[in-house]
């Protein structure tokens, strides 16, 4: 089969449908926001009286995933430069940031004084930090998965697009989680 | 090399053999779907309750529903998607062949639980309605396990459509053959890209609609619990903004098919395939913004702009008529081919489908009809009369080359005869006794009030369709084995996919032909009239 372009110039069909699925994903968050805000709307009292929010340990989460974002790039353009070791480690780097993110959130989580069933600002922000909570662990899984197919000799003379796809998603967690950030803890 | 028998279909990655699965289990799912109507309409022959208990009722038309709109419709489409798309934009397989079959055996899946919604919930099943409102979906009103089986179903069937959709962009965007140009796609391919864009936007909100009413339900949430500040026109938002689009999502793949069907049974090019194309994109485009109009009754939303942007999406609606109209305008039109027959139907079918749309789109009309025997006449006149005979028209046109046989002539035209009749008979008393006041999803009228002698007649039309149905199912059985062989061409087919053999080799195509515009296949029959 004779195709219109050579292979190296066209875009790799991994990360045109990563950012495909992206773009749909963004509805799923476009949804819960929609719903929050609409709920708030009509609300008398948002939050309402009682809720404590301490902004300090989602400051830490948010400067975790932040940097996250900036370490898993480092590790794609190591592995475009065909370092692998390089990847590896900043891969790795990368999982440890967003699970102590994770650490962070559920420990925040513990302090705060109501619960899904509380109310229906309740329901919206668990369902929201939730949802993201879910996004953050299906990319650690994703990291192990690179980390397992790098062990394996993947990536080889600087074909990182696999990686990259991942590195795609994990950018797109990470600024979910600043919109989720200036949303409950800036905005309130 | 593709393992055989049953093996070979169960761990097949080829976009054909998916494609099949995809058609064949929503067929299946067609046959459910009807067996479920035949037992409403069996109650709703005449007045007093005879046949199914009132909860059972309720569980019927739910299941009927989901069954029809979400594993049956959508998915037919996705299968012909899967089907054609590579092949008529002259690509070896999809851009992503394992995902693709993810994106089957989730939809399986999804169908399964669905089903297992009602059938194996013994009196707890879902009978909400397709839509599943809160607060009748809520804890209070419907505490069994029936609604959450559902949801999961429905949210697997959103996994679905999103990775088909993924897949199909990506295919359709790298990997189109050399000359393929955008502007030279065959005019299903153009509408597949539609439908999946559509779904990648419509699916995700609904799926968190539908996330918040799991927490509702299942760990005392209240969003959409007023007792807890929550609001359950927020549900309503969310989920027309997937149901509005979802509309099109079922009815673009069968515009697309018919617009494959008509300019070759009237052997003419398509009339004005760039305007096709256009208000193609423009349907995509506005039914994104028409959602609040399944919400007039309401009082919470802007009634004249929802009524507005409704209204507009009919001008390109009737673009797409005048290009159908003009294609079949002074051609030789094969007037009893089969796939041609399903196809004119469908055109008669929606129109009145359509015309019945711009008046639900009046609110103070609306007000009157809304939830109301018209309202479902309507949609049915577009989902059945549209969707399901553009599924025929599909099927009696692709099925030489996805078997190599031919399917009966004279069965086919049977078929559509019968169905035609029969469906008209079942929907068109239906708008009768609508504009007489019958509410839609009850299961008893009272005598003498006008409602008796439509109703009978809508239920002998669908003992017509039925029986119509069997004699396809029989004939598609029969010929799937005996039918007389397909050429590779047996219609004087316009796009790439009559260029290869039937059915087509594992990897699609030994030879491209030259593509210099949006009709290869014709090109390369009649050399002489390339210029």
């Amino acid at each position: 089969m004779v195709w219109a372009e050579p292979a190296e110039r066209r875009i790799p069909p991994i990360l045109f449908g990563t950012v495909v699925f992206l773009a749909s994903e963004l509805l799923l968050f476009g949804g819960l926001f929609a719903a929050y805000f609409a709920l708030r709307a009509r609300a008398a009292a948002w939050p309402p009286p009682g809720v404590e929010l301490d902004p300090v340990l989602p400051s830490i989460g948010t400067a975790l995933l932040v940097a996250s974002s900036a370490t898993y790039q480092a590790g794609v353009v190591a592995g475009r430069g065909e370092r692998l070791g390089g990847l590896r480690r900043w891969v790795a780097a990368t999982f440890l940031l967003g699970a102590a993110f994770l650490v962070v959130q559920a420990i925040d989580a513990a302090r705060l004084g109501f619960t899904v069933s509380s109310d229906a600002y309740g329901t919206m922000f668990y369902a929201l930090t939730g949802a993201h909570a879910l996004h953050v662990a299906a990319g650690l899984v994703l990291m192990l998965l690179v980390l397992l197919r790098a062990a394996q000799g993947a990536y080889r003379g600087g074909r990182v697009e696999g990686a990259h796809a991942v590195g795609l998603y994990w950018h797109f967690v990470d600024a979910v989680w600043i919109g989720l950030y200036a949303t409950l803890w800036v905005l309130r | 090399m593709s393992a055989r028998g049953a093996v070979g279909w169960l761990t097949t990655t080829d976009h054909k053999r998916i494609g099949i699965l995809y058609c064949l289990t929503a067929f299946g799912f067609f046959l459910v779907g009807g067996a479920l109507a035949g037992l409403i309409r069996a109650e709703l022959a005449s007045p007093g309750q005879q046949v199914v208990a009132i909860g059972t009722y309720n569980e019927l038309f739910t299941i009927h529903g989901t069954v029809m709109i979400f594993l049956f419709l959508a998915p037919f489409g996705a299968g012909l998607i899967n089907y054609l798309v590579p092949l008529q934009i002259g690509a070896p397989d999809m851009a992503f062949p394992r995902l693709n079959a993810a994106s089957y055996w989730t939809y399986a899946s999804g169908g399964l639980l669905v089903l297992l919604s009602s059938f194996a919930t013994a009196g707890t099943g879902a009978a909400m309605g397709w839509y599943a409102y809160p607060p009748l979906s809520g804890p209070r009103f419907s505490p069994g396990v029936g609604v959450d089986l559902w949801i999961g179903g429905i949210a697997l069937v959103a996994i679905s459509s999103l990775l088909t959709g993924v897949n199909v962009l990506t295919t359709v965007f790298l990997m189109r053959a050399p000359g393929m140009t955008m502007w030279r796609l065959p005019v299903f391919t153009w509408n597949a890209v539609v439908t999946v864009v559509l779904g990648l936007l419509a699916f995700p909100p609904a799926v968190a609609a539908f996330a918040l009413l799991f927490l509702d339900r299942r760990l005392g949430g209240s969003a959409f619990d007023p007792a807890g500040g929550g609001d359950p026109i927020v549900y309503q938002h969310l989920f027309w903004f997937l149901g509005h689009p979802e509309v099109y999502i079922l009815i673009l793949p069968f515009f697309g098919v018919i617009t494959e069907v008509i300019p070759v049974f009237s052997r003419k090019p398509l009339f004005g395939y760039p305007g096709f194309v256009l208000a193609t994109l423009a349907i995509g485009a506005l039914s994104i913004g028409v959602w609040a109009h399944h919400m007039f009754t309401t009082g919470a939303v802007d009634n004249p702009f929802f009524s507005a942007m409704t209204f507009t999406i009919a001008v390109p609606t009737g673009v797409k008529f005048f290009n159908w109209i003009g294609t079949m305008w002074g051609g030789r039109i094969r007037w009893s081919a089969a796939p041609m027959m399903f196809a004119i139907a469908f055109l008669l079918n929606f129109l009145i489908g359509g015309v019945t749309g711009i008046m639900l789109a009046a609110p103070p009309l609306d007000y009157h009809l809304n939830d109301s025997y018209f309202l479902v006449s309507h949609f049915h006149y577009t989902m059945m009369g549209g969707g399901a005979f553009g599924v025929f028209a599909a099927i009696y046109f692709w099925f030489p080359k996805m078997t190599g046989r031919m399917l009966s002539e004279r069965v086919g035209r049977l078929v559509a005869v019968g169905m035609f009749v029969g469906f008209n008979l079942t929907f068109w008393p239906q708008f009768v006794v609508g504009l007489r006041g019958m509410p839609r999803r009850v299961p008893d009228y009272p005598p003498g009030i006008g409602f008796d002698a439509p109703n009978l007649v809508s239920t002998l039309g669908v003992v017509v369709m039925s029986l119509a149905v069997l004699l396809f199912v029989w004939d598609w059985w029969r010929s799937l084995r005996r039918g007389p062989s397909a050429s590779d061409d047996p219609w004087g087919g316009d796009s790439l996919e009559w260029t290869t053999s039937s059915p087509p080799p594992e990897h699609n195509f030994s030879t491209l032909p030259a593509i210099r515009s949006h009709r290869p296949a014709f090109d390369q029959r009649h050399p002489e009239l390339v210029r």
